[in-house]
């Protein structure tokens, strides 16, 4: 599924909101997170996941195609740890849709 | 930001206050974003989110444990898990936070 599935997805279901407004709402959730994350904030979404940031140590990398060492900054990446339902829902879907 | 986690309720709050939704449907919506992402991965139907990051499923195979308070051999049964993969973008925002280590 993608953004736009996403926003089709939600807007077929809507009884109250226009697709635009689905579609600003969609687009905003997701600046918002974004948004959050950059500042060094964590997201807590009861039931699916939380979002933080890990920190990676400076550390010597290689250029893969030339073997130069590169000496790589201490850096943030995005981690998210799925919630117990999410968890559970996805594990339980094993049965009915096998890989 | 202000102290502790964005929640669902300052998304909805949020959406009140700058696209001018009602706080019933903003409240709906949100509940709604984050339940089709689960209705989608429950499907073992990947999530990609351009500018955000991709959810992908991952299928593991039944392998040995151990309990390691008795030592007990138990096998962790086969299972499915959610990973997310940040994309570029967000890779590169978020790279740029100076913060203090957490």
């Amino acid at each position: 599924m993608t953004k736009s599935e996403l926003i089709d997805r939600i807007a077929g279901k809507q009884t109250q909101l226009s697709s635009k407004d689905v579609e600003l709402s969609v687009k905003a959730i997701i600046e918002y997170m974004s948004q959050v994350l950059a500042e060094g904030g964590r997201i807590e979404i009861r039931g699916f996941g939380s979002f933080s940031l890990h920190y990676r140590i400076p550390r010597i990398g290689r250029n893969p195609k030339t073997g130069t060492p590169v000496s790589l900054s201490g850096k943030y990446v995005p981690h998210f740890k799925p919630g117990k339902e999410l968890r559970d829902r996805v594990n339980l879907s094993l049965e009915s849709y096998p890989g | 930001m202000a102290e502790g986690a964005l929640t669902k309720a300052e998304m909805a709050e949020r959406l009140f206050e700058e696209l001018g939704l009602n706080k019933r449907e903003a409240k709906e919506l949100v509940e709604q974003f984050f339940e089709e992402v689960r209705l989608s991965l429950e499907s073992n139907e990947q999530v990609k989110i351009s500018g955000f990051g991709n959810f992908d499923l991952r299928d593991k195979k039944q392998r040995p444990g151990r309990n390691p308070k008795t030592g007990e051999e138990i096998p962790i049964k086969a299972r499915r898990v959610v990973t997310f993969r940040p994309g570029q973008k967000l890779k590169a925002r978020v790279e740029g936070y100076a913060g203090t280590k957490q």
